[in-house]
Parts: C-alpha cells; sequence; structure tokens
C-alpha cells in the first residue's frame, strides 16, 4: 500500500518565456528593440532563443520552456529526469523547488521538497568549513538543531575533518564540492530535487555519492528526482524516467527504456543532411567521405524507396567502390552490400557524389544506423562506422497497421486468399 | 492515476500560479529564523575579515564624519547647534541613526541583483535577506551608539562644554524610534530592489540620493535653524519622515529641539505603511523575479 502512495503530482505544468526579455536590463534595448520593430526589422536581441526549435514557430515573441507537463511520483521512487540541453529539465526542477513559478498549472506535494540544483549554495569563502555547514543547511531548509545533531557525521562524510576550522576559500575545489555534498546528503526532506551535481568531485568521491543517494531512496524511503546526463548514474540509481525534450515528456516509463530511447534518439536524422567530416574513421583508413544526406523530403518510410546521397572529397581520384551496412538499435546486422555485388565499378568520373537507393525498404519502423565503406575495389580506404542514424516511419495512411516492435525489424507485405 | 480519488485530499502544499495579491506565509518566514540568525552572523563576522582595524571601522566611520562635519559646517559655516551644546556631540547624535537607516536602506535596495545566484538556485522566504541586513546593521548600530555614549559620557561629565546637555524621559520612546528606522529603510529598500529587478535606473538613484536626502534630513543643523533661515522650503525637510526621526533622536539624547507625540506618530505611521507596501512590492516580486532578472 506504501509504495502507491502518490507524494508528488505535477498537473498541467507550462512555463512561458518572453524572447528577448532575457538579458536584457535596461529600458534602452527595450526601446532599441522597439526601434528595430518599427523599422520592420528584426529583434536584435532575438539570439537569446534562436538554439531553441521553439522559436521557430510563427513570430510570437514567446516560448513555451514547459507545456503540458503531467506526471506522478510514488514515494520511495527515485525518478530520472532526461533530455537534451535545453530541453527543459532545469526549468521544470526550477518549478518544482520554487525558485521560479510556472506559467499554468500546479505541483501538489505530500511532503517537504528541498532542492540542490548547485553545490554549495550560499558558500562564503571567509567563513570556516564548520560555519559553512550550518548556513549551508539553514539555506537548504534545516533547523540548526537538526544540524548540530548531524555535524559530526557531515564532517566525516565530507572527509575534511581537517580543514573544518579552516576559512573555505583555502579549500580545494574538489573539498569544497565534497563539504557542500555531506550537508546535502544529510538533508531529510521527503523529496529531494538534485540537478546534475554528481559531475563534480573525483571518482572515488562519485561512487560515494551515488551510494549515498542510494541509501537516501531504498533504505529511507525518500523519493528523488535527479537529473544528470551520466546515463550510467541515472541507470544505476532511478527506477523510474522521465524522458523531455523541447518542453514536452516523451516517455515516462521503466529506467532502463527510457534510457534506451534517449541514447538512440541521440543522432536520429530523418531528413536533414549530416556531416561526416567529425565522424570517427575506422582503423587505418582516412577521410574522404564528406557528408551524406537522406533526399526523400517526406524522411523514410517503410515500404517506400529510400535514397542516400554521399559526398566525398574532390581531391580523390583513384577507383570507387561504395558499401553499406544497416544495423537495427540493438546493433544487429539487418542488411548490408556493396558496389562490387552488382558489378559496378565507378572509375574517375566528374560527380563527387553516389546515391545510393534502396528499394522499397523492407524494414519496420525503427531507429536504424547505416555504417559506409568507401573504398577503390581492393580494399577499404574511409570506414564510418554507424554514419547516421535514422527513423522509419510508418505510412499511417495506408489500411495496414504499423507492426509492432517486438515483431521483428523486417516488414514483408503479405496476401491473405482464403 | 487509480486512486486519484483517493490521494486528491490532503497536499502539503501546492505550487501554482499565483493568484493572490498578498500571499505572506508567516509561518514558514518563522520556520527559516536559523537562516535570518546565520546571514546575520555571516554578514557581521565575513564584513571586516582581513582588516587589521576589524571593527575598529564601525567606530571610526562615524567618528571622521563627525569631526568634519563639526570643521565644515559649524566651524566653517557656522551653523549654531545651541549653548552649551558641543557641534561634535550635535554630529554624532545625528550621524548615528542616520548611518542606520542609509545602512538598511542601501543593503536591501539590492537584494535580489546581488543575490541572483543563491536566489536562482535554492527557495527560502526571500524576505529572510533584507531582514537580516537590517539586523545585521541593528548589530553595528549598537556598536556606534556605544561609541555615542562614550563621548557622551566624556563630554558632559569631563569637560564643561556640555553643560546644556540633558537626557529627556522621552528617551523611553528610543526603542519605538530604532524600530520605525528599520522599518523605513526596509520598506523603502525592498520597494527599490523590486523595482530594479528589471530595471537598474533605481539602484544608480540609490546611491547618490542617499547622500543627498541626508542633506535633506536635518543630520548637521537642527531643523529649527532652516526653517528660520529657509523658510519657504523647510516643509520639505519638516514632512521627510527622517528629520523627524533624527530631530527626536536629539531632542531624546541631548535635549536639543522638541518632542511632540504628533510627529513621533506621523512617523511611525509612515514607517509602518512604507513596510507593508514594500512587503507587498516584494512578496510579488519574488515568485517571478529570476525571469527577469
Amino acid at each position: 500500500m506504501k509504495t502507491q502512495d502518490i507524494i508528488l503530482k505535477a498537473e498541467n505544468i507550462s512555463k512561458q518565456y518572453r524572447l528577448g526579455l532575457v538579458g536584457t536590463g535596461t529600458i534602452s534595448h527595450d526601446l532599441n528593440r522597439w526601434w528595430f520593430k518599427i523599422r520592420g526589422k528584426e529583434d536584435p536581441y532575438i539570439k537569446v532563443g534562436e538554439v531553441n526549435d521553439r522559436s521557430l514557430k510563427g513570430n510570437s515573441q514567446y516560448v513555451w520552456a514547459l507545456k503540458d507537463i503531467n506526471f506522478e511520483v510514488k514515494r520511495g521512487e527515485v525518478l530520472g529526469v532526461i533530455g537534451k540541453n535545453g530541453a527543459g529539465k532545469s526549468t521544470l526542477l526550477k518549478i518544482l523547488s520554487k525558485v521560479t513559478g510556472p506559467t499554468t498549472g500546479e505541483v501538489k506535494a505530500k511532503g517537504r521538497i528541498a532542492s540542490l540544483l548547485e553545490v554549495g549554495t550560499g558558500f562564503h569563502g571567509e567563513m570556516t568549513g564548520r560555519e559553512n555547514v550550518y548556513l549551508n543547511g539553514a539555506i537548504l531548509g534545516m533547523a540548526k538543531k537538526e544540524i548540530r545533531a548531524k555535524i559530526d557525521e557531515i564532517i566525516e562524510f565530507s572527509g575534511c575533518e581537517r580543514y573544518i576550522d579552516t576559512p573555505v576559500k583555502r579549500y580545494s575545489s574538489g573539498m569544497t564540492v565534497r563539504l557542500a555534498f555531506a550537508v546535502a546528503a544529510f538533508l531529510e526532506p521527503e523529496i529531494l530535487v538534485i540537478d546534475e551535481v554528481l559531475a563534480v568531485g573525483d571518482a572515488e568521491f562519485q561512487k560515494k555519492a551515488i551510494g549515498k543517494m542510494q541509501d537516501i531512496s531504498r533504505g529511507e524511503g525518500r523519493t528523488v528526482l535527479f537529473v544528470s546526463h551520466n546515463m550510467a548514474a541515472v541507470k544505476n540509481l532511478c527506477t523510474r524516467g522521465l524522458l523531455i525534450d523541447k518542453g514536452r515528456i516523451i516517455l515516462n516509463d521503466s529506467i532502463d527504456n527510457v534510457v534506451d530511447l534517449y541514447l538512440s534518439s541521440e543522432d536520429v536524422i530523418s531528413t536533414s543532411s549530416k556531416s561526416l567530416l567529425n565522424s570517427i574513421r575506422d582503423r587505418g583508413t582516412t577521410q574522404i567521405m564528406t557528408s551524406v544526406k537522406i533526399l526523400n523530403k517526406e524522411g523514410v518510410i517503410s515500404g517506400k524507396d529510400v535514397s542516400f546521397r554521399v559526398h566525398f572529397k574532390e581531391d580523390y581520384k583513384g577507383d570507387i567502390s561504395l558499401g553499406y551496412l544497416i544495423k537495427d538499435d540493438k546493433d544487429v546486422n539487418i542488411h548490408a552490400s556493396n558496389m562490387k555485388q552488382y558489378n559496378i565499378l565507378f572509375a574517375n568520373k566528374e560527380s563527387r557524389y553516389i546515391d545510393l537507393t534502396l528499394r522499397s525498404l523492407p524494414l519496420s519502423p525503427g531507429k536504424y544506423s547505416l555504417s559506409l565503406y568507401f573504398g577503390n575495389g581492393n580494399y577499404d580506404l574511409d570506414v564510418i562506422n554507424k554514419a547516421i542514424f535514422f527513423q522509419v516511419f510508418w505510412d499511417n495512411s495506408l489500411s495496414i497497421k504499423s507492426p509492432l516492435k517486438k515483431w521483428g525489424n523486417v516488414f514483408i507485405s503479405s496476401n491473405w486468399n482464403y | 492515476m487509480l486512486n486519484k480519488a483517493k490521494t486528491s485530499q490532503d497536499w502539503l502544499y501546492t505550487i501554482s500560479p499565483r493568484k493572490k495579491a498578498i500571499d505572506l506565509n508567516f509561518k514558514e518566514i518563522w520556520r527559516y529564523r536559523d537562516l535570518l540568525f546565520l546571514f546575520v552572523k555571516r554578514d557581521v563576522i565575513t564584513q571586516y575579515k582581513q582588516t587589521i582595524l576589524g571593527p575598529l571601522w564601525y567606530f571610526i566611520q562615524p567618528l571622521f564624519t563627525s569631526i568634519i562635519f563639526t570643521l565644515i559646517f559649524n566651524n566653517l559655516a557656522s551653523i549654531p547647534t545651541g549653548d552649551g551644546i558641543p557641534a561634535f556631540l550635535f554630529n554624532l547624535a545625528g550621524i548615528t541613526p542616520w548611518n542606520y537607516f542609509s545602512a538598511c536602506l542601501t543593503g536591501t535596495s539590492s537584494t535580489f541583483t546581488v543575490n541572483q545566484g543563491i536566489f536562482g538556485k535554492v527557495y527560502f522566504p526571500r524576505v529572510i535577506t533584507p531582514l537580516s541586513i537590517v539586523f545585521s546593521n541593528l548589530l553595528k548600530f549598537g556598536i556606534q551608539l556605544l561609541v555615542f555614549i562614550c563621548f557622551y559620557i566624556y563630554l558632559v561629565f569631563f569637560t564643561d562644554k556640555a553643560y546644556n546637555v540633558t537626557l529627556q524621559m522621552a528617551i523611553l520612546y528610543l526603542p519605538m524610534l530604532i524600530i520605525f528606522m528599520g522599518l523605513f529603510g526596509l520598506g523603502l529598500g525592498m520597494i527599490i530592489s523590486s523595482m530594479t529587478t528589471k530595471y537598474r535606473d533605481l539602484s544608480f538613484l540609490v546611491g547618490f540620493g542617499v547622500q543627498l536626502l541626508m542633506y535633506g534630513s536635518a543630520v548637521m543643523y537642527p531643523l529649527s535653524y532652516f526653517k528660520e533661515k529657509v523658510p519657504k522650503y523647510a516643509y520639505l525637510i519638516e514632512y521627510n519622515p527622517m528629520t523627524t526621526i533624527i530631530e527626536l533622536f536629539r531632542y531624546m539624547t541631548i535635549g536639543v529641539g522638541e518632542f511632540s507625540l504628533y510627529k513621533f506618530l506621523y512617523t511611525g505611521s509612515v514607517s509602518i505603511i512604507c513596510f507593508l507596501i514594500g512587503l507587498i512590492i516584494f512578496n510579488k516580486t519574488e515568485k517571478s523575479f529570476i525571469d527577469t532578472v
């Protein structure tokens, strides 16, 4: 019964930011913006929002950093929040920790929320370690009495006994972090919100910190919300995951599924072109291929032809033989072929690209990778393992329904006679 | 979702877009009283770290200001401070309360901009920060008051220059006066800090505005003398609550000027109203300022 207890509930949380207001502090900027606007020019301060896809939606000056976020957290659960930079994770945590209010929606909680968006918030360099423990603990919401009861444990956990009565400005940065994390680790709120704080400290301390967080959640039954880009730590620590992208929840599921989707979606391109200049080459091969592009405007669709265009360097003068390998998201080979199989040798022509068309692509919807092998007919010159990832979509206008993932990677159109 | 009906009852608290105009949670502020104390402690112990003279600076500052004021305003410009009232003591009696007020005002007026780093990372009732400034300045004020008392005793009992200096019964009102001063500085500071989250213009105004205000608060001259010399603009000085506070302080301690209950209540109500307005505006700002600061 206790595990069914919902301790935190987010209902339709949205957060809107006004572009351009961010980072402009004086009326001269506002006047300047207005002056640009009446001349019909682009807002000179819009750059703040440019990296954000959402800014492309119309001419609106407003973006939704979060839109309609709904989720529930049960008591004792460790929820991992993952997503790319700018997905809205930190905004969500800021709302949960009351640093900023939501534009719409509500968060309901059945316990005190303590947040750790940064280690050592409010540390003052001139004060000793001990004084800072008290101050930092109080900032995080602990009463003096609570801190006094735990001070010895905190100091021991931090491993800074020798320096505890020395001003913090004399500490190494690692020691400061250790001390700060130690304070936070002994917080006793019902709900703990943690943002990417394990990225600091040495390996030994990270291990210690993760262990402590496991104790907090498993041993003491407290609820933790955890944001990190360290997938190993997330998988290790969390029971459930929340994948956020562009301010929306993409998946709210078991942590393994969420991490898998996140990792596989990282490099997916559907219609755009990808430069191969920075791709990692296989041993013994050099850079010849420069980019690869999917030519299908509507994306890769199951059952339809799909064309890839591989560009290569202007100064390559030898014979050309291209090969490819398609793998699924679990790295299992699906299909491979090369020009040699078709008895084609592309001998030094004018064009600097090769189009590869796969006829009636028999793949089920999902994510696949394409590896490229560029050779001269005798041996490989440039090999890029998993040069691009691509998503195969199902054409929903068909009368045939999309096959399920567990049915396999290959889709063969069938006839039914009776 | 299954047990929605069951769980929708007893939420400890909710976070939602603000609806009410005044949304003060005094219980919460009380819970964070330890933080208030620790902030005060931090301000006090870190202020003069790595200085040779340390807390002596608390003494030096009013002392030298008084000496300079005496030289310029009394010896050079010959502003009379009354028979048997040493000009130095008169000035010290003006500077001591003024310093407290101006420290409260300038300290609290930058609350949001100075603390945006910490406010952006962790939640606690924001009003704790300006409150801590008022309290830590109170300590400083106490020390400066001690300086004042020392000179007071010296001049009254060991010299014959201060034969007209008398302690008034009204001194019993002093604690109230100090509270008014604190509230007035805090209220004004909170209003300014809330208004500077988006536009920083006001923070420049505070810098020299406080200095100008000092000249308009009868710190280095008696109000009666100003009335006599510049009667046309005397009302500007007279209705400045700080003038009343300083005049009252001087009356209580050295017996210069006069005491009127009307003025005392006027100052009190202005301070309280100012504090309440400040609290409301501050409270309104604290929820969203992190997006605009």
